[in-house]
């Protein structure tokens, strides 16, 4: 799905990165711990944090990630933005919860990084 | 391809430019023109022994040496060194602050993630002589 449809689906709002609403989005990940960010391959996926620091940039630079979606109506600081504008980087806004922003995207098809599901789960 | 070295200075605690280093190789590895997973691999692992030093060490420094076939990074720091290797690479150890956790590290998975993205990890260390992190990949398919 497009970020156009990301913006739409949770109601957000774009901070930085209007220029890039057509870029496709193929998978998503959810978390506050930059660790996890760090362990899998989340190359190319979206990111929907709790955590609006700057550390969050560079973690989703190193990480590769497309595009970041603050929850809870977070708002990045100026130097946060400036950041994320150096490295292309789309951030977005949204009012809804971690929990809820994810299902959302979920229900409209978006899918998480694991590579393999266990059997049961089809 | 030119065989390369290049050093960078990380300062403890500068947490206004803690990653910045590893953004740096980042960018200088792509424009090498290195394969993007091999790119990929060798940030995670600067980026995760950049912010040990950063968090744990002292004033440290990064020394990057490429070839065609080989990515080797050495960090070394003047911080207060680790006192158990084998403990400090068990996945949850950690001795991070709640300042750092608030911050989204201290899982205690950064050298373990080290070890499994590179082809070779080397810790050198005593508890008050700093670090000597050797983190090695050989590159399939150099440029
Ligand atoms: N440069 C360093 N100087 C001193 N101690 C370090 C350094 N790097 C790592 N350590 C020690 O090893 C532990 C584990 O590191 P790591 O696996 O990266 O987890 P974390 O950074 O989340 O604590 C750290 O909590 C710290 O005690
Ligand atoms: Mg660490």
């Amino acid at each position: 799905m497009k970020l156009s449809a990301i913006k739409k689906i949770l109601l957000a709002e774009v901070i930085t990165g209007h220029d890039k609403l057509e870029m496709p989005i193929e998978r998503c990940t959810a978390c506050d711990l930059m660790s996890d960010l760090l362990t899998g391959p989340n190359t190319g996926s979206l990111l929907l944090t709790g955590l609006c620091n700057i550390q969050v940039i560079r973690t989703s630079v190193i990480a590769g990630l497309t595009a970041i979606v603050f929850v809870r109506g977070k708002r990045p600081t100026e130097e946060l933005i400036a950041h994320a504008k150096k490295h292309d980087l789309p951030l977005l806004t949204t009012p809804f919860t971690m929990f809820s922003s994810s299902g959302r995207l979920f229900s409209k098809g978006l899918r998480g990084v694991e590579k393999t599901l266990p059997k049961s789960d089809s | 391809m030119a065989n390369l070295k290049k050093r960078f200075e990380i300062k403890a605690r500068d947490f206004v430019r803690a990653g910045e280093v590893s953004i740096e190789v980042q960018s200088l590895l792509k424009t090498i023109g290195f394969r993007a997973n091999d790119v990929r691999r060798a940030a995670v692992c600067a980026y995760e022994a950049e912010m040990n030093v950063v968090m744990h060490g002292g004033d440290g420094v990064l020394e990057l040496t490429v070839d065609p076939k080989n990515i080797v990074m050495d960090f070394t720091d003047d911080g207060p060194g680790i006192d158990n290797i084998d403990l400090a690479l068990q996945e949850g150890f950690s001795t991070a602050t709640p300042e750092y956790r608030e911050m989204g590290f201290g899982a205690g998975m950064g050298l373990p993630n080290i070890k499994n993205h590179a082809d070779s990890l080397e810790i050198h260390s005593k508890k008050g002589e700093g670090i000597h992190l050797r983190i090695s990949f050989i590159v399939s398919d150099g440029p």
